[in-house]
């Protein structure tokens, strides 16, 4: 597991800071706590999917009421909305480094004019790119009630098959994480506009988490194609 | 934000004032660690008396308990126990010692305490989260206690909560409505605060140590730690999701575990084509980690403790043992398809889980030989807390032979379910877990509470403990290999009735052992008040925890940044001004 996973802007950061202030913090300090933990909730997120995925395999051959179903078409829009969600985080993270880096120029030179409202165009550009994730977040979760709407448009509820119970199962689950990824995203703009101290680090721990829900997402809608 | 990477990423909180934001939502380690400690000795003594009402009622079937009717109306008219509600208490019994005491007390509370301190942090790396973490364990606690006071009183299940007796509801019997819908519950609600200490535990071992802490020089205590909260991490991340698929068959009408056409008291169960035997396997790949969740902290509890009495560091260095645990923490993973021999599985597959579990007790035996010739031609300084030690090495010993013989799917054909069983998981986990408990109270409640306890009751103590575990669960194998049955409430065979003064026996011994422990909880809370005032470091150890006062100020450290120049273990140290160096000392030390 990768303990340090800078970006290149964090790494810079963090190495002029280090040479600053001398050895002795540098080894108190072995990693960001925030980003190790992130990789560690992804790990147990990572396996509670992995144990409804063995779930789903032994409970389709265990009896003969596994019903297949055609998928509503509305789960490759969705697809398509959350992986262009991970596109846009990433360009919001972008215009964030690219601020920091600004930020992090000698003082003389980032409160002159042009280096100022320089600063402040990419500070914004990376907000708006936080509300379009978060918007299309919201989006997709909108779009997963829709396709359980369709569902149960033909009949298809909870118990009435386990197919169908563990569509809805897994998409719920699936569906709260992401939620749980735009709270997230929430807390971490409240930061960036408070200029909060380790932002740019809650960036990059909510830039993981939100790419893991839409990974686990594609992976999900592939077992969900195969398996109904 | 220019010095931030370089700065602890730790909540920096000032010392809380008041009442509640000190003791009750407390973010400061310690005091979450005493707080799962207490829950788990509030726990484990309302789960000793659940094991004697059921101990009583073995060993004299007609006999009334007094009062044990106001418990429950229906469970126990006239204080005589039904064989329902002898069930429910088994039930509870292991629920509340596996949950909220074996993963509660070595892990969370110890694990809490002393892994910032032993790595020189000020705090876990998510306070937060930490708060959280107990509390959310609390709230499961009084959910699961709930199940006593519903109408139909607690699930009949027993702590593995087998499908399909724990999915179809209220036709399997008193306790199957809402009392198994609180244990489902329940349950969630802890794996999700033990998902959280497990996040916590990982992030402050591998972020958050002070200046030459590395790796290599950690405590093997915490090492344990460290290591138990992977496994944690995955096993109750798996737990979890299988209580939403088993509440969702109990309350939604899914068919995860329940099969098609399944007549329970005449009435046909509304489900179709799911599989017992995926609770089985969802439930046991968390059941069989969750032994080691509780057994590798006493691992690393008895061999952090021992190097203090025996004066030498572990035989074999400590990198071995760190090797064992870690083997034993990934093998848990293989194995859990031994606990579903004569469960109807493949029996080719029966040897599949076999031969793992056989090669799990290589690492065990590693572990085991290592105490033992640390032991061996040492000086021991017999206190508490080594008895202790010396005790879990004897009890998992014990517990463990036991296992070889249980690994064994012809073996276990015949041993499967009996008595046999009871005796070696008692042995081998219960116990030896506890053991491992009292070592590490006796040898850290002086730094906990900054007050010695009385080393002849803890020494009394230790053999009246010792004695009557040996009473209580040695018999247990002849019951087993006689073919006593586990969970029956009464015997009435003819080859069972012969067995019945043997139970008895073992109840009488849990009688006397249980009240044993009240000389523990006298010299505790004696300890707490009048005790002598402990020095800083009382039993002259090496580790971080000795280098602050009894007990460590709010930061741990009195706002020092301590730097670690040695190993956790240096004892006996040539040319050294006392026989051990501490790990913050700077001294050069000579290796030989």
């Amino acid at each position: 597991m990768s303990t340090t996973t800078f970006t290149s802007a964090e790494s810079a950061a963090s190495l002029g800071a280090k040479a600053r202030l001398g050895p002795h913090l540098i080894s108190a300090q072995k990693g960001i706590p925030a980003q190790t933990g992130i990789w560690v909730a992804v790990s147990a997120i990572a396996m509670s999917f992995a144990a409804l995925t063995s779930a789903l395999v032994v409970r389709e051959g265990s009896g003969s009421d596994w019903q297949r179903f055609a998928l509503p078409r509305i789960l490759y829009l969705d697809t398509l909305i959350i992986l262009a969600s991970s596109y846009t985080l990433e360009l919001s993270r972008k215009s964030f480094a690219a601020a920091f880096a600004l930020a992090r120029q000698p003082s003389d030179s980032a409160e002159s004019g042009p280096a100022r409202s320089e600063f402040t165009a990419a500070r914004s550009s990376g907000l708006h790119w936080l509300y379009v994730t978060q918007a299309l977040g919201l989006l997709f979760v909108a779009g997963q009630v829709l396709a359980w709407r369709s569902l149960a448009a033909h009949g298809l509820f909870l118990a009435t098959s386990p197919s169908s119970s563990f569509f809805y199962l897994l998409t719920a689950m699936h569906g709260l994480h992401l939620l749980g990824g735009v709270l997230g995203l929430l807390y971490v703009g409240y930061r960036l506009r408070a200029n909060a101290r380790n932002a740019h680090v809650s960036l990059g721990t909510a830039a993981v988490y939100w790419h893991f829900v839409d990974l686990l997402w594609v992976y999900l809608l592939m077992v969900i194609a195969i398996r109904m | 934000m220019h010095d931030a990477a370089a700065q602890p990423a730790v909540h920096h909180h000032s010392p809380p004032q008041g009442f509640i934001k000190k003791y009750v939502f407390s973010l400061d380690h310690k005091v979450i660690g005493l707080q799962y400690y207490g829950l788990a000795l509030a726990a484990v003594f309302i789960g000793m008396v659940l094991s004697w009402l059921m101990r009583l009622h073995l060993g004299w079937n007609n006999l009334a308990i007094p009062g044990l009717q106001h418990l429950s109306a229906n469970g126990a008219p006239g204080g005589v126990m039904t064989p329902e509600y002898y069930l429910s208490l088994m039930t509870m019994h292991g629920t509340i010692m596996v949950f909220f005491v074996l993963t509660n007390a070595p892990f969370a509370g110890f694990g809490n305490y002393f892994l910032p301190i032993q790595v020189g942090a000020e705090d876990m790396a998510f306070p937060r989260f930490n708060m959280m973490s107990f509390w959310t364990t609390f709230v499961a606690f009084l959910v699961l206690m709930a199940a006593f006071f519903v109408s139909d009183g607690p699930p009949i299940s027993g702590w593995t909560s087998y499908a399909t007796l724990s999915s179809i509801g209220k036709d399997a019997g008193p306790g199957e409505a809402m009392g198994q819908n609180l244990w489902a519950v329940s349950i969630a609600l802890f794996c999700i605060g033990q998902l959280l200490g497990s996040l916590n535990f990982i992030a402050t071992t591998l972020d958050l140590r002070t200046k030459g802490m590395t790796l290599a020089r950690m405590p093997l205590s915490t090492w344990a730690w460290f290591i138990t909260a992977c496994i944690g991490l995955l096993a109750f991340a798996d737990l979890l999701p299988a209580c939403i698929l088993l509440i969702l068959d109990r309350t939604a009408g899914t068919s995860f575990f329940t099969p098609a056409g399944l007549v329970v008291s005449d009435n046909l169960q509304p489900h179709s084509g799911g599989s017992p035997l995926l609770w089985q396997h969802l439930f046991w790949f968390f059941g069989h980690p969750e032994v080691y969740i509780a057994i590798v902290p006493g691992f690393g509890i008895i061999s952090h403790i021992l190097p203090a009495f025996t004066r030498k560091p572990l035989l074999g260095g400590m990198r071995v043992m760190i090797g064992c645990m870690i083997a034993i923490g990934f093998l848990s993973y293989m194995v859990w398809g031994h606990h579903m021999f004569v469960s109807g599985m493949n029996p080719f597959s029966a040897i599949l889980f076999s031969v793992p579990t056989l090669i799990i007790t290589i690492p065990a035996t590693v572990a085991t030989l290592m105490w033992l010739g640390s032991i061996y031609g040492a000086n021991l300084r017999m206190t508490s807390a080594s008895l202790f030690c010396l005790g879990f090495i004897s009890v998992f010993i014990s517990g463990g032979i036991s296992g070889f013989f249980l690994a064994q799917p012809a073996i276990d054909t015949y041993l499967h379910a009996t008595y046999f069983v009871v005796a070696h998981f008692h042995f081998v986990m219960a116990v030896a877990a506890i053991f491992g408990i009292f070592a590490g109270t006796y040898f850290w409640m002086p730094k906990m509470i900054g007050r010695m306890m009385n080393e002849t009751l803890g020494k009394l103590h230790f053999w009246l403990t010792f004695i009557g575990v040996y009473c209580i669960f040695m018999p247990m194998h002849y019951l087993g290999l006689a073919g006593n049955v586990r969970r029956y409430a009464a015997f009435t065979d003819d080859y069972l009735v012969r067995l019945i003064p043997v139970h008895q026996f073992i109840t009488i011994a849990a009688l006397l052992t249980g009240a044993a422990q009240l000389i523990f909880l006298f010299n505790l809370a004696h300890a707490r008040w009048w005790g002598p005032i402990a020095p800083d470091n009382p039993w002259e150890a090496t580790s971080l925890e000795w280098s602050t006062t009894s007990p460590p100020p709010f930061d741990n450290f009195g706002g020092r940044h301590l730097v670690v120049h040695q190993g956790p273990y240096e004892y006996s140290v040539e040319g050294a001004a006392a026989d051990y160096v501490m790990q913050t000392s700077p001294d050069l030390i000579k290796k030989s």
